[in-house]
Protein backbone atom coordinates (compact mmCIF):
# COMPACT_ATOMS: atom_id res chain seq x y z
CA UNK A 1 0.00 0.00 0.00
CA UNK A 2 1.11 3.53 -0.77
CA UNK A 3 2.21 5.56 2.21
CA UNK A 4 -0.52 8.14 1.51
CA UNK A 5 -3.12 5.45 1.27
CA UNK A 6 -1.91 3.89 4.50
CA UNK A 7 -2.15 7.18 6.35
CA UNK A 8 -5.60 7.69 4.93
CA UNK A 9 -6.65 4.23 6.01
CA UNK A 10 -5.26 4.75 9.49
CA UNK A 11 -6.95 8.13 9.79
CA UNK A 12 -10.23 6.67 8.63
CA UNK A 13 -9.95 3.81 11.08
CA UNK A 14 -9.14 6.24 13.89
CA UNK A 15 -12.03 8.51 13.06
CA UNK A 16 -14.36 5.55 13.21
CA UNK A 17 -13.01 4.36 16.52
CA UNK A 18 -12.47 7.71 18.22
CA UNK A 19 -16.08 8.77 18.80
CA UNK A 20 -16.86 5.41 20.34
CA UNK A 21 -13.82 5.65 22.61
CA UNK A 22 -14.75 9.18 23.69
CA UNK A 23 -18.36 8.28 24.26
CA UNK A 24 -17.22 5.57 26.60
CA UNK A 25 -15.61 8.17 28.83
CA UNK A 26 -18.56 10.47 29.44
CA UNK A 27 -21.50 8.22 28.52
CA UNK A 28 -23.38 11.33 27.42
CA UNK A 29 -25.41 9.46 24.83
CA UNK A 30 -26.48 6.81 27.32
CA UNK A 31 -27.39 9.39 29.96
CA UNK A 32 -29.50 11.32 27.46
CA UNK A 33 -31.18 8.17 26.26
CA UNK A 34 -32.15 6.87 29.67
CA UNK A 35 -33.17 10.26 31.03
CA UNK A 36 -35.17 10.80 27.85
CA UNK A 37 -37.17 7.66 28.40
CA UNK A 38 -38.04 8.81 31.94
CA UNK A 39 -39.12 12.18 30.56
CA UNK A 40 -41.43 10.52 28.05
CA UNK A 41 -42.97 8.58 30.91
CA UNK A 42 -43.30 11.73 33.06
CA UNK A 43 -45.14 13.53 30.25
CA UNK A 44 -47.60 10.69 29.80
CA UNK A 45 -48.02 10.08 33.52
CA UNK A 46 -48.86 13.77 33.79
CA UNK A 47 -51.81 13.28 31.44
CA UNK A 48 -53.06 10.24 33.38
CA UNK A 49 -52.42 11.90 36.76
CA UNK A 50 -54.21 15.07 35.72
CA UNK A 51 -57.25 13.00 34.78
CA UNK A 52 -57.10 10.94 37.98
CA UNK A 53 -56.99 14.14 40.03
CA UNK A 54 -59.80 15.69 38.01
CA UNK A 55 -57.61 18.56 36.83
CA UNK A 56 -57.83 17.43 33.22
CA UNK A 57 -61.15 16.22 31.86
CA UNK A 58 -61.14 12.45 31.41
CA UNK A 59 -60.82 11.44 27.77
CA UNK A 60 -60.66 7.71 27.12
CA UNK A 61 -58.72 8.05 23.91
CA UNK A 62 -56.02 10.31 25.34
CA UNK A 63 -55.75 8.14 28.43
CA UNK A 64 -55.28 5.09 26.22
CA UNK A 65 -52.62 6.84 24.16
CA UNK A 66 -50.70 7.80 27.30
CA UNK A 67 -50.98 4.28 28.74
CA UNK A 68 -49.91 2.69 25.46
CA UNK A 69 -46.85 4.93 25.40
CA UNK A 70 -45.94 3.85 28.93
CA UNK A 71 -46.11 0.23 27.83
CA UNK A 72 -43.95 0.99 24.80
CA UNK A 73 -41.27 2.79 26.81
CA UNK A 74 -41.14 0.18 29.55
CA UNK A 75 -40.73 -2.45 26.81
CA UNK A 76 -37.48 -0.92 25.57
CA UNK A 77 -34.54 -3.22 26.20
CA UNK A 78 -32.34 -1.51 28.79
CA UNK A 79 -29.13 -3.47 28.34
CA UNK A 80 -27.37 -0.85 26.21
CA UNK A 81 -28.42 2.12 28.33
CA UNK A 82 -26.59 1.29 31.55
CA UNK A 83 -22.90 0.68 30.83
CA UNK A 84 -20.65 -0.16 33.75
CA UNK A 85 -19.15 3.05 35.21
CA UNK A 86 -22.08 5.33 34.35
CA UNK A 87 -23.17 5.65 37.98
CA UNK A 88 -23.35 8.69 40.26
CA UNK A 89 -20.17 7.71 42.15
CA UNK A 90 -18.16 7.64 38.94
CA UNK A 91 -19.53 10.69 37.16
CA UNK A 92 -21.69 13.82 37.28
CA UNK A 93 -25.03 14.26 35.59
CA UNK A 94 -26.65 11.10 36.87
CA UNK A 95 -28.29 9.92 40.09
CA UNK A 96 -27.90 6.25 39.23
CA UNK A 97 -26.75 4.36 42.33
CA UNK A 98 -23.95 1.81 41.94
CA UNK A 99 -26.46 -0.70 43.33
CA UNK A 100 -27.94 -0.83 39.81
CA UNK A 101 -24.84 -2.78 38.80
CA UNK A 102 -24.03 -4.41 42.14
CA UNK A 103 -27.54 -5.80 42.45
CA UNK A 104 -28.53 -5.77 38.80
CA UNK A 105 -31.06 -8.55 39.25
CA UNK A 106 -33.04 -6.40 41.69
CA UNK A 107 -32.85 -3.39 39.39
CA UNK A 108 -34.11 -5.37 36.41
CA UNK A 109 -36.89 -6.96 38.42
CA UNK A 110 -38.02 -3.50 39.52
CA UNK A 111 -37.98 -2.34 35.89
CA UNK A 112 -40.11 -5.38 35.07
CA UNK A 113 -42.55 -4.45 37.86
CA UNK A 114 -42.92 -1.06 36.18
CA UNK A 115 -43.70 -2.84 32.91
CA UNK A 116 -46.36 -4.95 34.63
CA UNK A 117 -47.92 -1.86 36.21
CA UNK A 118 -47.91 -0.11 32.82
CA UNK A 119 -49.70 -3.10 31.28
CA UNK A 120 -52.36 -2.86 34.01
CA UNK A 121 -52.72 0.82 33.20
CA UNK A 122 -53.12 -0.05 29.54
CA UNK A 123 -56.00 -2.37 30.44
CA UNK A 124 -57.62 0.19 32.78
CA UNK A 125 -57.15 3.40 30.81
CA UNK A 126 -60.48 3.17 29.00
CA UNK A 127 -62.50 2.51 32.17
CA UNK A 128 -62.80 6.01 33.57
CA UNK A 129 -60.83 8.29 35.86
CA UNK A 130 -61.23 6.14 38.98
CA UNK A 131 -59.75 3.13 37.19
CA UNK A 132 -56.89 5.31 35.95
CA UNK A 133 -56.31 6.60 39.49
CA UNK A 134 -56.13 3.10 40.94
CA UNK A 135 -53.75 1.89 38.22
CA UNK A 136 -51.63 4.99 38.71
CA UNK A 137 -51.11 4.14 42.38
CA UNK A 138 -49.50 0.90 41.24
CA UNK A 139 -47.33 2.59 38.64
CA UNK A 140 -46.26 5.18 41.24
CA UNK A 141 -45.47 2.38 43.67
CA UNK A 142 -43.04 0.81 41.23
CA UNK A 143 -41.38 4.20 40.55
CA UNK A 144 -40.88 4.73 44.29
CA UNK A 145 -39.62 1.21 44.92
CA UNK A 146 -36.82 1.64 42.40
CA UNK A 147 -36.00 5.26 43.32
CA UNK A 148 -35.87 4.25 46.96
CA UNK A 149 -33.27 1.59 46.24
CA UNK A 150 -31.35 2.75 43.17
CA UNK A 151 -31.42 6.56 42.90
CA UNK A 152 -29.29 8.92 44.98
CA UNK A 153 -31.07 11.79 46.79
CA UNK A 154 -31.37 15.12 45.04
CA UNK A 155 -28.53 17.48 45.93
CA UNK B 1 -6.83 28.24 102.56
CA UNK B 2 -8.31 25.07 103.79
CA UNK B 3 -11.69 26.73 104.03
CA UNK B 4 -11.56 27.84 100.37
CA UNK B 5 -10.76 24.27 99.42
CA UNK B 6 -13.72 22.95 101.41
CA UNK B 7 -16.02 25.49 99.76
CA UNK B 8 -14.79 24.49 96.30
CA UNK B 9 -15.34 20.80 97.01
CA UNK B 10 -18.77 21.66 98.37
CA UNK B 11 -19.64 23.69 95.26
CA UNK B 12 -18.52 20.90 92.95
CA UNK B 13 -20.65 18.44 94.91
CA UNK B 14 -23.67 20.73 94.67
CA UNK B 15 -23.18 21.13 90.91
CA UNK B 16 -22.80 17.40 90.42
CA UNK B 17 -25.90 16.77 92.49
CA UNK B 18 -27.84 19.38 90.51
CA UNK B 19 -26.67 17.82 87.24
CA UNK B 20 -27.68 14.41 88.50
CA UNK B 21 -31.13 15.63 89.45
CA UNK B 22 -31.63 17.68 86.26
CA UNK B 23 -30.58 14.82 84.00
CA UNK B 24 -32.68 12.15 85.73
CA UNK B 25 -35.14 10.24 83.54
CA UNK B 26 -38.68 11.21 84.44
CA UNK B 27 -41.60 8.86 83.98
CA UNK B 28 -45.23 9.80 83.60
CA UNK B 29 -47.30 9.79 86.78
CA UNK B 30 -49.24 6.53 87.18
CA UNK B 31 -52.51 8.45 86.86
CA UNK B 32 -51.63 9.49 83.28
CA UNK B 33 -52.24 6.04 81.80
CA UNK B 34 -54.83 4.73 84.26
CA UNK B 35 -58.14 3.76 82.73
CA UNK B 36 -57.05 4.55 79.15
CA UNK B 37 -57.78 1.69 76.76
CA UNK B 38 -56.88 1.67 73.11
CA UNK B 39 -58.51 0.38 69.96
CA UNK B 40 -56.28 -1.42 67.48
CA UNK B 41 -58.25 -0.26 64.47
CA UNK B 42 -57.68 3.41 65.28
CA UNK B 43 -54.09 2.57 66.15
CA UNK B 44 -53.38 1.45 62.61
CA UNK B 45 -53.89 5.01 61.44
CA UNK B 46 -51.42 6.24 64.07
CA UNK B 47 -48.97 3.53 62.99
CA UNK B 48 -49.17 4.68 59.36
CA UNK B 49 -49.01 8.39 60.13
CA UNK B 50 -46.09 7.81 62.51
CA UNK B 51 -44.21 5.79 59.93
CA UNK B 52 -43.00 3.26 62.52
CA UNK B 53 -42.22 0.76 59.75
CA UNK B 54 -39.77 3.15 58.08
CA UNK B 55 -37.24 2.51 60.83
CA UNK B 56 -38.47 -0.58 62.68
CA UNK B 57 -39.23 -2.86 59.68
CA UNK B 58 -36.57 -4.30 57.42
CA UNK B 59 -35.27 -1.70 54.97
CA UNK B 60 -36.33 -3.67 51.89
CA UNK B 61 -39.63 -4.89 53.29
CA UNK B 62 -42.70 -4.42 51.13
CA UNK B 63 -46.39 -5.09 51.72
CA UNK B 64 -47.19 -7.13 54.83
CA UNK B 65 -43.50 -7.49 55.67
CA UNK B 66 -43.61 -3.81 56.66
CA UNK B 67 -45.62 -4.91 59.69
CA UNK B 68 -42.89 -7.14 61.04
CA UNK B 69 -41.18 -4.65 63.32
CA UNK B 70 -37.99 -6.60 63.93
CA UNK B 71 -35.74 -3.54 63.71
CA UNK B 72 -34.49 -1.86 60.55
CA UNK B 73 -31.60 -0.03 59.00
CA UNK B 74 -29.26 1.84 61.37
CA UNK B 75 -29.55 5.62 61.37
CA UNK B 76 -26.14 7.22 60.87
CA UNK B 77 -25.68 10.67 62.37
CA UNK B 78 -22.89 13.00 63.51
CA UNK B 79 -23.38 11.70 67.05
CA UNK B 80 -23.17 8.00 66.31
CA UNK B 81 -25.00 5.16 64.61
CA UNK B 82 -28.39 4.40 66.09
CA UNK B 83 -30.06 1.03 65.71
CA UNK B 84 -33.86 0.88 65.60
CA UNK B 85 -34.73 -2.03 67.91
CA UNK B 86 -37.18 -4.91 67.58
CA UNK B 87 -40.55 -3.54 68.73
CA UNK B 88 -42.59 -6.58 67.68
CA UNK B 89 -44.78 -8.22 70.38
CA UNK B 90 -42.17 -10.95 71.00
CA UNK B 91 -41.83 -10.93 74.82
CA UNK B 92 -38.12 -11.71 74.80
CA UNK B 93 -36.70 -9.88 71.77
CA UNK B 94 -39.40 -7.28 71.25
CA UNK B 95 -41.66 -5.31 73.59
CA UNK B 96 -44.29 -7.96 74.26
CA UNK B 97 -43.70 -7.98 78.01
CA UNK B 98 -44.06 -4.22 78.42
CA UNK B 99 -46.99 -2.62 80.22
CA UNK B 100 -48.97 0.16 78.58
CA UNK B 101 -47.49 2.60 81.13
CA UNK B 102 -43.98 1.60 80.05
CA UNK B 103 -44.89 2.10 76.39
CA UNK B 104 -46.30 5.55 77.18
CA UNK B 105 -43.09 6.48 79.04
CA UNK B 106 -41.11 5.50 75.93
CA UNK B 107 -43.31 7.43 73.51
CA UNK B 108 -43.98 10.57 75.52
CA UNK B 109 -40.93 10.82 77.78
CA UNK B 110 -38.24 8.91 75.89
CA UNK B 111 -37.62 6.67 78.90
CA UNK B 112 -37.13 2.88 78.72
CA UNK B 113 -38.78 0.37 81.10
CA UNK B 114 -35.38 0.09 82.85
CA UNK B 115 -35.54 3.82 83.48
CA UNK B 116 -32.86 4.90 80.99
CA UNK B 117 -33.05 7.72 78.48
CA UNK B 118 -33.53 6.80 74.85
CA UNK B 119 -31.44 8.70 72.35
CA UNK B 120 -33.58 11.19 70.43
CA UNK B 121 -32.95 9.30 67.17
CA UNK B 122 -36.23 7.79 68.40
CA UNK B 123 -38.34 10.88 67.63
CA UNK B 124 -40.07 11.31 70.99
CA UNK B 125 -39.49 15.07 70.70
CA UNK B 126 -42.41 14.88 68.23
CA UNK B 127 -44.38 12.06 69.88
CA UNK B 128 -44.52 13.97 73.17
CA UNK B 129 -47.23 16.09 71.47
CA UNK B 130 -49.44 13.01 70.98
CA UNK B 131 -52.67 12.48 72.91
CA UNK B 132 -52.65 9.68 75.51
CA UNK B 133 -55.59 8.09 73.68
CA UNK B 134 -53.50 7.88 70.50
CA UNK B 135 -50.65 6.23 72.39
CA UNK B 136 -53.12 3.67 73.75
CA UNK B 137 -54.57 3.03 70.28
CA UNK B 138 -51.10 2.57 68.83
CA UNK B 139 -50.18 0.20 71.67
CA UNK B 140 -53.30 -1.87 71.00
CA UNK B 141 -52.42 -2.04 67.31
CA UNK B 142 -48.75 -2.95 67.82
CA UNK B 143 -49.82 -5.90 69.95
CA UNK B 144 -51.71 -7.36 66.96
CA UNK B 145 -48.57 -7.48 64.75
CA UNK B 146 -46.43 -10.60 64.16
CA UNK B 147 -43.76 -11.54 66.68
CA UNK B 148 -40.14 -11.59 65.59
CA UNK B 149 -37.22 -13.27 67.34
CA UNK B 150 -34.58 -11.08 65.74
CA UNK B 151 -32.11 -9.73 68.30
CA UNK B 152 -32.01 -5.90 68.42
CA UNK B 153 -28.72 -4.44 67.23
CA UNK B 154 -26.77 -2.16 69.57
CA UNK B 155 -26.25 1.54 68.82
CA UNK B 156 -22.68 2.78 68.46
CA UNK B 157 -22.28 6.15 70.10
CA UNK B 158 -18.98 7.85 70.91
CA UNK B 159 -18.10 9.70 74.12
CA UNK B 160 -19.43 12.13 75.37
CA UNK B 161 -22.76 11.25 73.74
CA UNK B 162 -22.45 7.74 75.11
CA UNK B 163 -23.22 9.15 78.57
CA UNK B 164 -26.97 8.65 78.61
CA UNK B 165 -27.50 11.09 81.47
CA UNK B 166 -26.44 13.79 78.97
CA UNK B 167 -29.66 13.05 77.10
CA UNK B 168 -31.51 14.16 80.25
CA UNK B 169 -30.01 17.64 79.94
CA UNK B 170 -30.73 17.61 76.20
CA UNK B 171 -34.37 16.84 76.94
CA UNK B 172 -34.58 19.86 79.26
CA UNK B 173 -33.68 21.99 76.25
CA UNK B 174 -35.68 20.32 73.50
CA UNK B 175 -38.47 18.14 74.87
CA UNK B 176 -41.44 20.52 74.67
CA UNK B 177 -45.09 19.77 74.27
CA UNK B 178 -46.07 23.08 72.68
CA UNK B 179 -46.52 23.26 68.92
CA UNK B 180 -44.22 25.32 66.70
CA UNK B 181 -47.28 26.78 64.98
CA UNK B 182 -48.88 28.35 68.02
CA UNK B 183 -52.28 29.11 66.46
CA UNK B 184 -54.04 26.89 63.94
CA UNK B 185 -56.48 28.93 61.86
CA UNK B 186 -59.03 26.16 61.20
CA UNK B 187 -59.74 22.48 61.81
CA UNK B 188 -57.81 21.26 58.77
CA UNK B 189 -54.69 23.20 59.74
CA UNK B 190 -55.02 21.96 63.30
CA UNK B 191 -55.28 18.34 62.14
CA UNK B 192 -52.34 18.96 59.78
CA UNK B 193 -50.34 20.44 62.63
CA UNK B 194 -50.96 17.35 64.70
CA UNK B 195 -49.90 15.10 61.81
CA UNK B 196 -46.80 17.08 60.83
CA UNK B 197 -45.51 18.13 64.24
CA UNK B 198 -46.53 15.14 66.37
CA UNK B 199 -47.24 11.91 64.48
CA UNK B 200 -45.36 12.04 61.18
CA UNK B 201 -42.41 13.89 62.80
CA UNK B 202 -41.60 15.67 59.51
CA UNK B 203 -39.35 18.13 61.35
CA UNK B 204 -36.89 15.37 62.23
CA UNK B 205 -35.50 15.51 58.70
CA UNK B 206 -36.86 18.73 57.20
CA UNK B 207 -35.82 21.03 60.07
CA UNK B 208 -32.11 21.80 60.51
CA UNK B 209 -30.49 20.97 63.85
CA UNK B 210 -28.43 23.23 66.06
CA UNK B 211 -24.99 22.33 67.40
CA UNK B 212 -26.41 20.10 70.12
CA UNK B 213 -28.55 18.19 67.66
CA UNK B 214 -31.81 19.79 68.72
CA UNK B 215 -34.34 20.97 66.15
CA UNK B 216 -33.90 24.66 65.30
CA UNK B 217 -37.48 25.84 65.69
CA UNK B 218 -36.64 29.23 64.20
CA UNK B 219 -35.93 27.45 60.92
CA UNK B 220 -38.85 25.02 61.13
CA UNK B 221 -39.12 22.78 58.02
CA UNK B 222 -36.63 25.03 56.22
CA UNK B 223 -34.59 22.12 54.83
CA UNK B 224 -31.48 20.43 56.21
CA UNK B 225 -28.49 18.32 55.24
CA UNK B 226 -29.41 14.71 54.55
CA UNK B 227 -28.33 12.56 57.50
CA UNK B 228 -27.24 9.91 54.98
CA UNK B 229 -24.59 12.42 53.85
CA UNK B 230 -25.85 12.60 50.29
CA UNK B 231 -27.73 15.65 49.09
CA UNK B 232 -30.15 17.80 51.08
CA UNK B 233 -33.59 17.33 52.55
CA UNK B 234 -35.65 20.05 50.87
CA UNK B 235 -37.41 22.96 52.52
CA UNK B 236 -41.19 22.49 52.59
CA UNK B 237 -42.19 25.99 53.67
CA UNK B 238 -44.52 27.91 51.31
CA UNK B 239 -41.80 30.32 50.15
CA UNK B 240 -39.52 27.49 49.10
CA UNK B 241 -41.88 24.75 47.96
CA UNK B 242 -44.10 26.42 45.42
CA UNK B 243 -46.72 23.68 45.26
CA UNK B 244 -50.48 24.05 45.61
CA UNK B 245 -52.51 22.19 48.24
CA UNK B 246 -53.59 19.62 45.68
CA UNK B 247 -49.97 19.19 44.47
CA UNK B 248 -48.88 18.37 48.02
CA UNK B 249 -51.79 16.04 48.76
CA UNK B 250 -51.30 14.25 45.44
CA UNK B 251 -47.56 13.86 46.08
CA UNK B 252 -48.26 12.32 49.48
CA UNK B 253 -50.73 9.92 47.90
CA UNK B 254 -49.02 8.97 44.64
CA UNK B 255 -45.39 9.94 45.13
CA UNK B 256 -45.55 12.10 42.00
CA UNK B 257 -44.23 15.67 42.02
CA UNK B 258 -46.09 18.28 39.92
CA UNK B 259 -43.76 17.55 36.99
CA UNK B 260 -44.15 13.79 37.44
CA UNK B 261 -40.82 12.97 38.86
CA UNK B 262 -41.32 10.54 41.72
CA UNK B 263 -40.35 10.39 45.37
CA UNK B 264 -37.19 8.48 46.21
CA UNK B 265 -35.00 7.73 49.20
CA UNK B 266 -36.53 7.95 52.65
CA UNK B 267 -39.46 9.99 51.31
CA UNK B 268 -40.56 7.04 49.17
CA UNK B 269 -41.23 5.12 52.41
CA UNK B 270 -43.04 8.10 53.90
CA UNK B 271 -45.35 8.26 50.89
CA UNK B 272 -45.98 4.50 51.09
CA UNK B 273 -47.22 5.05 54.65
CA UNK B 274 -49.17 8.26 54.08
CA UNK B 275 -50.86 6.90 50.95
CA UNK B 276 -52.78 4.51 53.22
CA UNK B 277 -54.28 7.34 55.30
CA UNK B 278 -57.61 8.97 54.52
CA UNK B 279 -57.50 11.67 51.85
CA UNK B 280 -58.56 14.24 54.48
CA UNK B 281 -55.32 13.63 56.39
CA UNK B 282 -53.13 14.31 53.37
CA UNK B 283 -55.18 17.42 52.62
CA UNK B 284 -54.71 18.51 56.24
CA UNK B 285 -50.93 18.18 55.93
CA UNK B 286 -51.08 20.33 52.80
CA UNK B 287 -53.24 22.92 54.57
CA UNK B 288 -50.78 23.08 57.47
CA UNK B 289 -47.72 23.45 55.23
CA UNK B 290 -49.35 26.27 53.30
CA UNK B 291 -50.32 27.99 56.55
CA UNK B 292 -46.68 28.15 57.70
CA UNK B 293 -45.23 31.62 57.55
Amino acid sequence: MHLKARIFAAATAFSLVAPAAMAQDDFEAQLKARQGQFRIMALNLGVLGGMAQGEIEYDAERAQTAADTLVTVTGIDQSLHWPEGSDAMSMDGTRAEPSIWDDNEDFLSKWEDLGDAAAEMQAAAGDGRQAVGAALQNVGGTCKACHDAHRTPES
Amino acid sequence: MRRVFTILIGLAAVLAAAGWVLSAPSRLPASATEGVTGEAERGERIFLAGGCASCHADEDAEGDARRVLAGGAPLETDFGTFAAPNISPDPEHGIGDWSFAEFADAMLRGVSPEGRHYYPAFPYTAYTKMEMQEVADLWAFLRTLPESEVESAASEVAFPYSVRRGVGLWKRLYLRDDFVMAEAEDDAVERGRHLVEALAHCGECHTPRDRFGGPDRARWLAGAPNPSGEGRIPAITPGELEWSASDIAWYLESGFTPDYDSAGGSMADVVTNLAELEAADREAIAAYLLALE
